[in-house]
């Protein structure tokens, strides 16, 4: 990708740090597998947030002191974790509830594609070798108060993953309010994309050209 | 006198017949009723249609199951696994049926069989593939998918304590689906790591009441992953 301007992307800890700097005190929050897991490394000290993982716990903590692990306490994506005092347990039907409930305030997921008005695709490629799973995902999407994605904006061959409409196969429609990206933070709503803000060097309309689709102010 | 402890898991698992549909607690390491799977292997029972929320790992345990060829069908939320090669190559040459189902819905498809519940309009899917052709309704402005519940011959889960009448403990995040699959099966078998007087569980803290379950298993605690400690205790 050429571009007239210089600018930095966020890195994946950066991106974890931006995403943090928005979960309130006292949210209780599901992060997703993978980088959103990152998050939790960057929460602001001082804020009480309480981390639920899908697999049955409230309160969970970080990961434990090695030789410390404790099979039986594993996160949703079954690496051992800890649990902070306050934590509960509970089963599968009692968590998922949670989530269509409107329990719990915010998840941040990563994803494929999200549209402008935030129609979502992680679960699946849609290739026909591969074979799909979903886990919890679809639940978390439409659940959750509010979803949150985080994601590179750009694929590895430059195309925008924020899209008019998704082609991969939909986890949820309109569930992403937010996108944080390397590149910038937007919102989707019924109108379309929303800027919230964007890397040093970069410019609203650089970014609607990278994207390809109009980004209000 | 009622007494729903098992002599063995070959006691427990007797009388499973070909094509039952066998619910199987678990989730990651956490949970699984590895014996009973063993068990089950040994056992013979084919045809068998099995809900877990995986696929199988490695070669052991369900993949062991899936190898042996006893499964027709498996109902699940997430089979794709860096080491779920036992169930990728079934499925690639079509030997094996999928119905995959989001997590939240497994879940509360499990629990709507346990207590009775007909069917329910769930949010989770609507607009997707994985609704299918099923009826959507829409409930004050807001969009609906019916769901079906899945109902268990047999329901395979591991609890951490239990006592004859066959109230329930667990321990941790091996909770996981233990309290609902014991809810919606014919016969409910649970492994536990310790057999109590009846009388000594706290009745606050009961998880799973005895009337969910047929028979307890107790297995010695092993110090393998899913064996829930890494050292034994």
């Amino acid at each position: 990708m050429t571009m007239s301007t210089t600018y930095t992307r966020r890195t994946k800890d950066q991106l974890a740090a931006r995403v943090a700097q928005d979960i309130f005190d006292g949210a209780v929050v599901n992060l997703g597998i993978g980088q959103p897991t990152l998050v939790a490394n960057h929460l602001p000290k001082g804020r009480e947030v309480i981390l639920q993982s899908e697999n049955g716990i409230l309160g969970m903590g970080p990961a434990p002191e090695a030789g410390e692990e404790d099979y039986d306490l594993i996160n949703a994506g079954k690496q051992p974790v800890t649990l902070l005092p306050g934590g509960s347990f509970f089963h599968h039907a009692d968590s998922f509830a949670m989530m269509r409930g409107g329990h719990l305030d915010i998840c941040v997921l990563g994803a494929f594609q999200v549209s402008a008005t935030g129609d979502l695709a992680n679960w699946h490629t849609g290739e026909k070798d591969a074979i799909p799973a979903v886990g919890g995902a679809m639940d978390l999407a439409i659940g959750a108060k509010q979803t949150w994605v985080m994601m590179d904006l750009l694929t590895k061959q430059g195309a925008s993953k924020l899209v008019q409409e998704c082609s991969y196969p939909l986890t949820g429609i309109a569930c992403v309010k937010r996108v944080y990206s390397d590149l910038a933070t937007l919102e989707c709503t019924p109108e379309g994309l929303k800027l919230v803000d964007l890397v040093e060097g970069l410019s609203r309309e650089e970014l609607e050209k990278l994207v390809g689709l109009p980004i209000a102010a | 006198m009622i007494n729903k402890i098992a002599r063995s898991v070959a006691d427990a698992l007797a009388g499973i017949p070909d094509g039952a549909t066998v619910l199987i607690g678990g989730f990651g390491t956490a949970g699984i009723p590895g014996e009973l799977i063993d068990g089950l292997v040994e056992q013979g029972a084919k045809d068998l249609t099995v809900v877990n929320n995986n696929a199988g790992n490695g070669e052991t345990g369900l993949a062991a199951l899936l190898k042996a060829g006893r499964v027709r069908k498996i109902i699940c939320s997430f089979p794709r696994q860096a080491d779920s090669q036992v169930f990728d190559g079934l499925y690639r040459s079509g030997k094996i049926e999928l119905e995959l189902v989001p997590q939240g819905n497994l879940a509360e498809r499990i629990r709507a069989a346990g207590a009775g519940i007909g069917a329910f309009f769930c949010p989770t899917g609507y607009g997707t593939q994985l609704a299918g052709n099923r009826e959507t309704r829409e409930i004050d402005g807001k969009q609906y998918v019916l769901e079906y519940p899945i109902h268990g011959d047999v329901a395979l889960i591991k609890a951490e304590r239990g006592d004859r009448w066959g109230n329930l403990v667990y321990r941790k995040a091996a909770r996981n689906f233990g309290p609902v699959m014991a809810m919606a099966a014919k016969k409910t078998i649970a492994t536990v790591h310790d057999i109590a007087e009846l009388g000594t569980l706290d009745p606050e803290t009961v998880v799973t009441p005895g009337i969910f379950v047929h028979q307890v298993v107790r297995i010695e605690r092993v110090a393998t992953q899913a064996g829930g400690f890494k050292k034994a205790a």
